[in-house]
Order: C-alpha cells, then sequence, then structure tokens
C-alpha cells in the first residue's frame, strides 16, 4: 500500500498539495511515483508563472512512461526545486519531502475546497493496485 | 486475469508489479526497473520468459522446412549453434523474429515471441503443407529462465550437476547443450553473457529459487526493454512489423541471400534491393533534455522518419532510441516532443556492449 499523509490534500491526477498559511508546496503522490516507477526526467513551470487551476504546468516522466502534472489551484509560482533537474529520483525516494515539485501562492482559498482529502484520494486510487 | 507463468507466485514473493504483456501476468519490476538494469549490466539478473513459445521441429525435412520458412539460413549451423532469424511473409514484411537451434540430426527448435504465438503457429502449419516428413511440436510443457550479466554463468554452473558443468563451461555464445532434465543457451537479449535455460514447468521454480539464492537479481520486463535498447537488440511490435522490411529494421545481416535459396519474401526483398531503400534503420542519442519515446516524428533535411523505440539509458544516463529514417542523412536530426524540437545524435548500434558504453561523452560514436 502507497503512503497518503493524512494532512495533504489531493488532486485525483496524483497531485498533493500542502498548505502553510498562504502558500501551497506541490508534489506528486506515492502512488503515482509508483505507479510511474523509476523517475529520469522532471520538467518544472518557471518561478514567476502565473496558473490557472488544472493547467498543465509540467512533466514528470520516467524510464516507462512521461505524466502530465497539473496545478491544483490558482496562482503564482514562487518556488521550483531545481534539485529535481539532476535528480529526479528523489521523487521515487521522498514523494513527500524532498521530492515536492514547486511552490505556488494561493489566490483563492475556496479553490482548495474542491482538492480531495487524503480519504478520499485512498478510494480514489484502490482500483489502481 | 490473463495467463501465467509457473513463476508467477515466485514474482509476488519477491514483490513484482504485475502487468499484462500480450495476455500474460508478468512481472514489470521488482521495485526499480534502473536498479534491475543495472544488476545485469554489474553483476547477474535473471527473466522469467516462459511467456514465450517453444516449438520443436523435426523429422527428415526439417532443415528443408526452415530454409524456406526462415530469412537466415540454417544450413549455417553447426549442431548445438542457435541463429537469430525472421519468418517472413510474402511481401518481405516481418511476421516475427525468432532463434533457432539446431540441437541434432534432423531436430531443431525455435523460440518465437508470446505476442504473435497464434499467428505464427498457423503460419508455420501453412507452409508446413508439402513437407512430408516434418514434425511440429509445441512444447507448452516448459518454462524459461534467461539469467544475464557479467557474472551470470559464475553464478549459475555451480548449480547444475557435475557432469552438466563441464559441458556448459565449454559452451561458447550462441552454442546450446540439451540435457535429461534440462535445455541451457548461451544465449540471451540484454547484450551481456550468460545462459538461457529451458525445463519442464514443473522444475522451473527449484531452479528460480536456487538462483535467487546463489545472488542473482529478479529482473522485470521493464529493465528487459531498457537492457535490449541498450544492446541495439530489435523488439517485434515496435522496430519491425508485417508492414515492414528487414531491410529497413537493421536486420539486413539477419537475411541470407548470398546463395539461390529460395525463402518466403526472398523476391519482394530482391525487388525492394533492386529499386533501392528508401530508409535507414539508426541509433539515435537525445542532446537536449527529455526522453525519446516510440512513434516520435524525426525531423531531417531529407524527410520525415520515425522513432520505433524510445526509452531512458540507465547506463549512458542518457535517452536513446532506434529510428527508422530516410537514407543519407548523418549527423544531427530533430525529434518532435511536444510541440518541441529537440536535438539529437545519430549514432551506430548498439549503445552499449558488454556492460560498455560505445559512446563519448558528447553522445557521439568513439
Amino acid at each position: 500500500m502507497s503512503e497518503v499523509p493524512a494532512e495533504l490534500k489531493f488532486l485525483s491526477s496524483h497531485e498533493w498539495v500542502l498548505v502553510e498559511d498562504d502558500v501551497a508546496t506541490v508534489g506528486v503522490s506515492d502512488h503515482a511515483q509508483e505507479l510511474l516507477g523509476d523517475l529520469v526526467y522532471v520538467e518544472l513551470p518557471e518561478t514567476g508563472t502565473t496558473v490557472a487551476a488544472g493547467d498543465s504546468v509540467g512533466v514528470i516522466e520516467s524510464v516507462k512512461a512521461a505524466s502530465d502534472t497539473y496545478a491544483p489551484i490558482s496562482g503564482e509560482i514562487i518556488e521550483v526545486n531545481t534539485d529535481l533537474e539532476d535528480a529526479p529520483e528523489r521523487i521515487n525516494v521522498d514523494p513527500y519531502g524532498d521530492g515536492w515539485m514547486y511552490k505556488m501562492s494561493i489566490e483563492d482559498p475556496e479553490e482548495l475546497e474542491n482538492l480531495l482529502d487524503a480519504e478520499a484520494y485512498s478510494e480514489s486510487i484502490v482500483d489502481d493496485d | 486475469m490473463g495467463n501465467k507463468t509457473p513463476l508467477y507466485p515466485c514474482h509476488l514473493e519477491a514483490g513484482a508489479r504485475i502487468v499484462d504483456f500480450a495476455g500474460w501476468d508478468m512481472p514489470i519490476n521488482y521495485g526499480s526497473q534502473i536498479t534491475e538494469h543495472e544488476a545485469v549490466r554489474g553483476d547477474a539478473g535473471m527473466f522469467d520468459v516462459s511467456h514465450m513459445t517453444v516449438v520443436d521441429v523435426s523429422g527428415t525435412q526439417a532443415k528443408a522446412f526452415l530454409q524456406h520458412l526462415l530469412a537466415n539460413d540454417v544450413d549455417r549451423l553447426d549442431l548445438g549453434k542457435a541463429l537469430y532469424s525472421c519468418m517472413l511473409n510474402e511481401q518481405g514484411g516481418v511476421i516475427d523474429d525468432l532463434i533457432v537451434y539446431y540441437l541434432r540430426d534432423n531436430f531443431y527448435r525455435v523460440v518465437i515471441n508470446s505476442a504473435t504465438r497464434e499467428k505464427d503457429l498457423a503460419w508455420i502449419d501453412g507452409q508446413a503443407s508439402g513437407f512430408a516428413d516434418l514434425s511440429i511440436r509445441l512444447r507448452d510443457d516448459v518454462a524459461m529462465i534467461a539469467v544475464q550479466g557479467p557474472n551470470a554463468i559464475d553464478k549459475t554452473l555451480p548449480l547444475f550437476a557435475d557432469y552438466q558443468q563441464a559441458a556448459l563451461a565449454q559452451l561458447k555464445r550462441f552454442q546450446a547443450a540439451e540435457f535429461d532434465d534440462c535445455f541451457v543457451a548461451r544465449t540471451g537479449y540484454t547484450g551481456e553473457d550468460g545462459f538461457e535455460i529451458l525445463m519442464l514447468s514443473e522444475q522451473i521454480v527449484g531452479l528460480w529459487d536456487r538462483l535467487l539464492a546463489a545472488g542473482v537479481a529478479p529482473c522485470g520486463l521493464g529493465a528487459r526493454d531498457t537492457l535490449r535498447l541498450e544492446a541495439g537488440m530489435n523488439l517485434y511490435g515496435s522496430d519491425m512489423d508485417e508492414t515492414t522490411s528487414p531491410l529497413v529494421s537493421g536486420l539486413g545481416w539477419t537475411v541470407a541471400m548470398k546463395d539461390a535459396r529460395d525463402f518466403v519474401g526472398r523476391a519482394a526483398l530482391e525487388v525492394q534491393q533492386a529499386e533501392g531503400l528508401q530508409q535507414q534503420f539508426v541509433g539515435l542519442v537525445l542532446l537536449d533534455k527529455g526522453v525519446l519515446r516510440n512513434h516520435l516524428k524525426v525531423v531531417t533535411a531529407q524527410g520525415e522518419g520515425e522513432i520505433t523505440s524510445g526509452s531512458y539509458s540507465p547506463t549512458l544516463q542518457k535517452s536513446i532510441a532506434m529510428a527508422r529514417i530516410p537514407v543519407g542523412v548523418s549527423g544531427q536530426v530533430e525529434v518532435e516532443l511536444r510541440n518541441k524540437l529537440l536535438k539529437a545524435e545519430i549514432v551506430r548500434l548498439p549503445f552499449v556492449r558488454e556492460g560498455k558504453s560505445m559512446l563519448n561523452k558528447e553522445g557521439k560514436n568513439k
């Protein structure tokens, strides 16, 4: 079973969101990295770009497949995890820690209500295993 | 639920992620396909290849039949030797690629792909009419493990009986030995040394367990694909199929046309040669960031081509591919990926031989 931390919010497309004050940190779930297998390339959004919820903002590629990643909410990208450029495997090793992808501002806190909580996300991935 | 090989419980035991492969429930990896890839390049790994189809062809007309059926010539084979060949249709397209072993007088063993099993068997049966003394026996009673890597033979030999060890230690590349309880060939699909071992299905779990105990790492289909790609070995259905000629699939070397032997597809290949080939089959190394994938468009000064197999090379830590592109193109090409044009260098195959890169730091041939 993959890990689904209770304090995080999720998208059904497997991104996780950690909300701390007015900043959201975004990564991909343990389940997603398990499905993809060894990651070898990560394309991240650029700092300073403004994105809308649901926008495709990057690509993560494993040996076997490429997968788009989507912005969970609207806001501005304020920091990206550039360590992933040379070490995309951090997402495999520590998806909820060193494997974070970017931090963004929260334009409309109400959009957070549209995200899945840990329990709902856990239920959504049961059939994948 | 798909077909399961006798080793399916062993895969679950070893923590495999199982996927459907041509109707078979097979391990894609046991955690990390890159770690498995590295085990084969640096030590020893094993693959369950029991899903592949084994066919024994025997009789006084077995040789004549295979000389008719196959684009490569089994007359080249000494006893105990293996030959890689394509089986073509009348248009010169590839029905399948296979290995044929010449085991005894009037006795050959053929190993074909699982994805093409039914059409292959139907084709073989159809071609067999007119050959009177010929027996074609499907061997669904056997299972197979491929043990590959620089230490594969050292780790595997002690698992055999003394008299078998003596015989196996003498095997040269592409040679096979047959015993009462097993068949062992020094062949594989990784670009490394090693054995492919065939046994009755009920005995194969014992071999798997002994190999595990000897320190051989279980490896899944994911690593098998990146290993064969680095080794420049074709994958049926990706790099060639019934619509493509071996002559534009990097397989011209497997087509024996020097003498007058008439085999299925020869006439079509002769027409292709007379008209001149329009495409070439090459290796590509991605110079920009990203990962090359099957079916991406290749843009060259002489027209478009297509990637037939693309992935990431754990050994080179770059993305590599095999591609069919217009003849005459050399140097650099561009590959269209997500609406961007990425630079790639054309190289000779293979990318990796026996664990060593065939390229320099700039991604060019040494």
